[in-house]
């Protein structure tokens, strides 16, 4: 093209008008998403809950007068006493519940982001590039990940455990690398309808590379049914990981997560029933929270889809 | 037309499919799309392509310009045969063939703006470009095909139909191309509309000197825009020729068919005219 190098008179007028230009916001898909969103109550309570958890789990521990691993002599196996600072009470060890509570949460809500990090990254750009080449690439991606479905998860982290010994690193790796599978499979469903799109065949047209495509159409479309089934996955990830600890191959002593603490409440659960009830309040209000914010997140983006 | 050299020459070209007879080893059957079609197309000039639906018009136009694997024949563009570019030298030919697609608001993507959609192909073709130049070639080519140029951050959904085509098209012209397939680029729209985008196409080939490759089942829409046209019938080739000369005296029984189709908006002109297709239904029924 001739004159595209700048020099261009009839261009530079254009790029004059262009600075004195006082262009029409657009409204995105993602702020009319976002305006469904503000209007649904449960989905917006359920936030605020899902936030002051955060807060809670975060802040919270530089408030308490006693830390999750510190252990009061003169406090063992007591009920709530708020004169001790003990809010929950204590547990066999005398240490504070609220404060181990907090801990818990914490810990529950880092596994959870990071191994929902893990999965959708792996998972997007996997299944995106299945569905994009097709046929045998496909055929032979799809595959492997039936393979790794067939692997029981559990078998897999303790075989993980034991080679490596116990870190809390490898449970997100755990986790991550089995809950990406079906992320991989809803993209590579999702991709296989938007290829057929007229908008990727006018930039196969224009001569888009295929991984401009992947990245820049179809990726950015996926977004509806991916946030959707980020949200649900959070909650299963924190209950995989409250199960693995469960059993005994998640954190490690002293520091907790919920299913740690709610294993060690479960046996006790008459005598100290305070040792139960803080941690499975809190993993439950958390769990129902998430699923609302999905539901509501689904209605957002798939109006159409009631 | 000016005796010059065709910029495209399609040589016998023919694209098959195989359909799956059903079953894991049923084998395939195969579906003739298109059959031995050739044509030329001058600097400048428009070729209608007319037919019914699935009379294979859009896999012609997607084969020659390779969008799709043809089976068999050349397609040469200024003498090199398209068929057989290298991925290479195929991006280089995607800058001066453009297209332009039937539905106007699916061929946009909907999580880019209008600017953004209409500098892609400059962003693909012409990474050293800087942005300011950029998004000024993107207010000319905005203004060019009539839109205004506040609209540059709108996203698809809120634009109209005629609007969406308006942006499809100065896609299409932004990196000056050479060729534009036009692949039933008005039958989304509604007459009024139709009417607006035909001639914004026939203004703009006037000035930039572009060859069109028009697709379309309507033949009066046809026409008006294409000096040439050229029917098909189930994948082959039946008639091509002058456009007055194909419309006023089609030698071809498909074409007399598809003409006596096209409504007119007169009561007793159309009287007389459902009368002659009867008589080319019973003909047509006499003969077999």
């Amino acid at each position: 093209m001739p004159g595209i190098t700048g020099k261009d008179q009839v261009l530079t007028t254009y790029a004059n008008k262009l600075a004195t230009l006082d262009p029409v916001k657009g409204r995105s898909l993602t702020q009319d998403a976002t305006r469904r969103l503000v209007r649904n109550k449960a989905a917006v309570a359920s936030i605020i809950v899902v936030v002051v958890i955060i807060l809670a789990a975060f802040i919270g521990p530089y408030f308490l007068p006693w830390g999750f691993s510190e252990v009061d002599w003169s406090n063992i196996r007591k009920p709530p006493n708020p004169e001790a600072g003990h809010y929950l009470g204590t547990d066999q060890n005398g240490r504070d519940m609220l404060a181990r509570v907090l801990q818990g949460t914490q810990m529950s809500l880092i596994v959870a982001f990071v191994a929902t990090v893990v999965s959708v990254t792996i998972g997007v750009i996997y299944g995106a590039i299945a569905g994009y080449f097709g046929g045998r690439v496909d055929a032979i991606m799809m595959r492997i990940v039936d393979v790794m479905y067939a692997l029981p998860y559990i078998l897999f982290v303790i075989i993980l455990m034991v080679m490596f010994g116990r870190n809390p690193v490898l449970l997100f790796v755990g986790i991550g690398a089995i809950e990406w599978l079906t992320m991989a499979r809803i993209v590579r469903g999702q991709t296989l309808s938007i290829k057929e799109k007229e908008f990727v065949e006018a930039a196969r047209a224009s001569g888009a590379s295929s991984w401009t495509i992947i990245f820049k159409h179809i990726v950015p479309n996926l977004t509806g049914p991916v946030v959707i089934y980020a949200t649900l996955t959070i909650p299963e990830i924190i209950i995989a990981e409250s199960f693995l600890s469960y059993l005994g191959l998640g954190v490690q002593e002293p520091q907790t997560s919920l299913g740690t603490l709610i294993s060690a409440g479960a046996p006790v659960a008459e005598v100290l029933p305070w040792m139960l009830l803080g941690p499975a309040a809190v993993l439950v209000t958390l769990l129902l929270a998430l699923t609302y914010i999905g539901d509501g997140l689904r209605d957002a983006l798939d109006p159409k889809d009631r | 037309m000016t005796e010059q050299k065709p910029i495209l020459q399609v040589r016998n070209v023919s694209v098959d499919f195989k359909i799956p007879a059903g079953g894991m080893f049923g084998g395939n059957k195969i579906l003739h799309a298109v059959k031995d079609v050739s044509f030329d197309l001058h600097q400048g000039e428009t070729l209608g392509i007319v037919g019914e639906s699935g009379c294979g018009k859009s896999t012609l136009s997607r084969a020659v310009i390779k969008l799709i694997q043809a089976t068999s024949g050349e397609s040469l563009w200024m003498g090199k045969d398209i068929l057989k570019m290298s991925p290479k030298e195929l991006v280089n030919l995607r800058k001066d063939i453009q297209m332009v697609f039937q539905d106007p608001l699916a061929s946009l993507n909907p999580r880019m703006t209008a600017g953004q959609i209409i500098a892609e192909p400059l962003l693909i073709h012409y990474p050293e470009v800087n942005k300011t130049e950029r998004m000024a070639r993107v207010v000319e080519m905005m203004e060019k095909v009539g839109l205004s140029a506040n609209m540059i951050n709108k996203y698809p959904h809120e634009f109209s139909g005629g609007q969406c085509q308006r942006i499809g098209i100065a896609r299409a012209l932004i990196t000056k191309p050479k060729l534009i397939v036009c692949d039933e680029a008005v039958s989304a729209l509604d007459v009024s509309v139709q009417a607006q985008v035909i001639n914004l196409l026939m203004d703009l080939q006037k000035e930039f000197g572009i060859s069109l490759l028009f697709i379309a089942h309507d033949i009066a829409v046809v026409r008006h825009i294409a000096q040439r046209i050229m029917v098909l019938y189930f994948g082959e080739v039946v008639e091509i020729g002058e456009s007055e000369q194909v419309v006023m005296q089609p030698r071809h029984d498909y074409t007399k068919k598809l003409i006596a189709s096209v409504p007119v908006p007169d009561p007793k002109e159309e009287m007389r005219r459902r009368e002659l297709r009867r008589r080319l239904r019973r003909e047509a029924a006499a003969a077999a």
